[in-house]
């Protein structure tokens, strides 16, 4: 079994276009979540969201590019340029061929089915551009991804709605914990911000107007983000031959299904994944100091993954940092754990735990450190990162001070 | 307002697989075996019927500016939100 560190980092959502940016608004307890700017809001229930501002692919991609990138691929080649670009490696030959691309995503091409739907059946248009099927498919942006790059190994989308980051990076992780691959680029985007992919979350009635407020009492359900997080997962001793920068270690990781409800969470179903996650690590309660929350808002999540929480931590409980950065950036869906991952990161490496902002009022049914509202410093030697998705489907990846 | 009644009756008895004459206003949608997405199922069903908005988050049911609490409940509430959709 090889140990597994990473070795780049890339983003772009709603707190900043890169990492820099993105962390220093974790620091800060920022607010990416705004009104929501997208065609015939004025007919959208939810009027709230964070979005990327300020985006353009002008001068990113060239005219060809566009044509054939969607707004979710766009942002996974953005983040995927910064964290290849960190971890200093290029790809030709054998590194190439081992080397792959996995990402998580939900919901596909959102924009491009939106405005094709519109074009055919509002506009009655009987044409559409031939371009639209690999605009949308899930893994336009892995393949994207790979071609950019020349990463010639496994490349492919995992999509398990809110948890497909986390299968992704968990699935990444193992290829080159066993010796698969020396190196993976992996993390995942979403990009559902436009009038029928807001409308369609309308329609579950746990979305909030007013704000995303995970663990307080006055929460009232979740705020859609978008963007990407991209990382580059490597063989540690591969990193340390080449004298690669190593931002933390991946140390261990644990996936579960509920088998029980297709929207409510499970106390169990959570709490098998984070047990689980901390014994692949080789790890006890004790040893973490960090918890990224899934952390939606919704009064389901927060209080399920309270107690999952509680079950496995026992009276290290008390002991152990649990904070939702959605409340920042919104939830990104299929690519919530990538960015979630990077305050896992500033925790282990600058020692500084993100907030949970908007907290105003305790509940007694989420009776842990949420960290509310400001950053804190602490040492952390160990992270976790919980996705609890749609569907039952849990994913819990462990981290580790290197 | 019989009519309003009779159709929002028929619709939590079609959620909850039972004859309309099986739901009685005093039941609560727990007594029916009505969940939480058989909920958010019937009250999109009345929106629908109705042609209304229903003020209804699945996160605070308690707090929803729309009783829930059984059937005579709901059938009062949208009753409400019929007259004033007219006026």
């Amino acid at each position: 079994m090889k140990r597994v560190v990473i070795t780049g980092a890339g983003t772009i959502n709603a707190l900043g276009h890169d990492v820099p940016e993105t962390l220093e608004a974790m620091r800060e307890g920022r607010c990416g979540i705004a009104e929501l700017d997208v065609r015939d809001a004025d007919r959208l229930l939810v009027n709230i969201g964070a979005q990327v501002k300020g985006f353009s692919s002008e001068g990113l991609f060239n005219r060809q590019q566009m044509a054939l990138y969607d707004r979710f691929t766009q942002f996974a080649l953005v983040a995927a340029r910064e964290a290849i670009a960190q971890s200093g490696l290029s790809f030709a030959g054998e590194l190439a061929h081992k080397t792959g691309a996995i990402l998580g995503n939900s919901g596909g091409g959102m924009t491009t089915i939106d405005e094709n739907y519109r074009s055919v059946y509002e506009e009655g248009k009987n044409r559409v551009h031939p371009f639209v099927v690999p605009k949308l498919m899930n893994n336009a942006a892995a393949s994207h991804v790979s071609m950019e790059f020349n990463l010639k190994g496994p490349t492919f989308t995992v999509s398990s709605a809110c948890a497909s980051s986390n299968h992704a990076m968990a699935q990444a992780f193992q290829m080159v914990r066993t010796g698969m691959s020396p190196v993976m680029v992996t993390g995942g985007s979403e990009s559902m911000l436009c009038f029928g992919g807001v409308k369609a979350w309308e329609g579950m009635r746990v979305m909030s107007k007013s704000g995303c407020r995970p663990f307080s009492a006055n929460r009232n359900g979740m705020v859609q983000g978008e963007g990407a997080g991209v990382f580059v997962f490597e063989d540690y001793d591969h990193a340390r031959a080449r004298g690669a920068e190593i931002l933390a270690e991946v140390a261990g990781f644990a996936m579960s299904s509920d088998a029980t409800d297709i929207v409510m969470p499970s106390k169990q179903g959570a709490a098998r994944a984070i047990s689980g996650a901390l014994r692949d690590a080789r790890l006890n309660p004790e040893d973490v100091q960090y918890i990224n929350a899934h952390g939606t808002g919704t009064a389901a999540n927060d209080k399920t993954e309270s107690a999952a929480v509680a079950d496995v931590f026992g009276r290290h409980a008390d002991t152990v940092m649990l904070s939702s950065t959605k409340s920042m950036h919104g939830h990104l869906i299929g690519g919530t754990g990538a960015v979630e991952l990077l305050a896992c990161i500033m925790a282990l490496r600058d020692g500084v735990v993100a907030p949970t902002i908007n907290y105003e009022e305790p509940d007694p049914e989420c009776a842990l450190d949420v960290v509310p509202n400001e950053a804190r410093e602490a040492t952390v030697d160990v992270a976790l990162s919980n996705a609890f998705a749609f569907g039952g489907l849990n994913a819990v990846l462990a981290l580790k001070r290197v | 307002m019989a009519d309003i009644r009779q159709k929002v009756i028929e619709i939590i008895a079609e959620q909850a697989v039972l004859e309309p004459s099986d739901v009685k206003m005093d039941s609560t949608l727990e007594d029916l075996g009505i969940d939480s997405l058989g909920l958010v199922e019937s009250i999109f069903a009345i929106e629908e019927a109705f042609d209304i908005q229903v003020p209804f988050n699945a996160n605070e049911p308690e707090e929803s500016d729309f009783d829930i609490s059984n059937v005579a409940a709901i059938v009062a509430g949208v009753e409400k939100l019929v007259a004033e959709q007219k006026a």
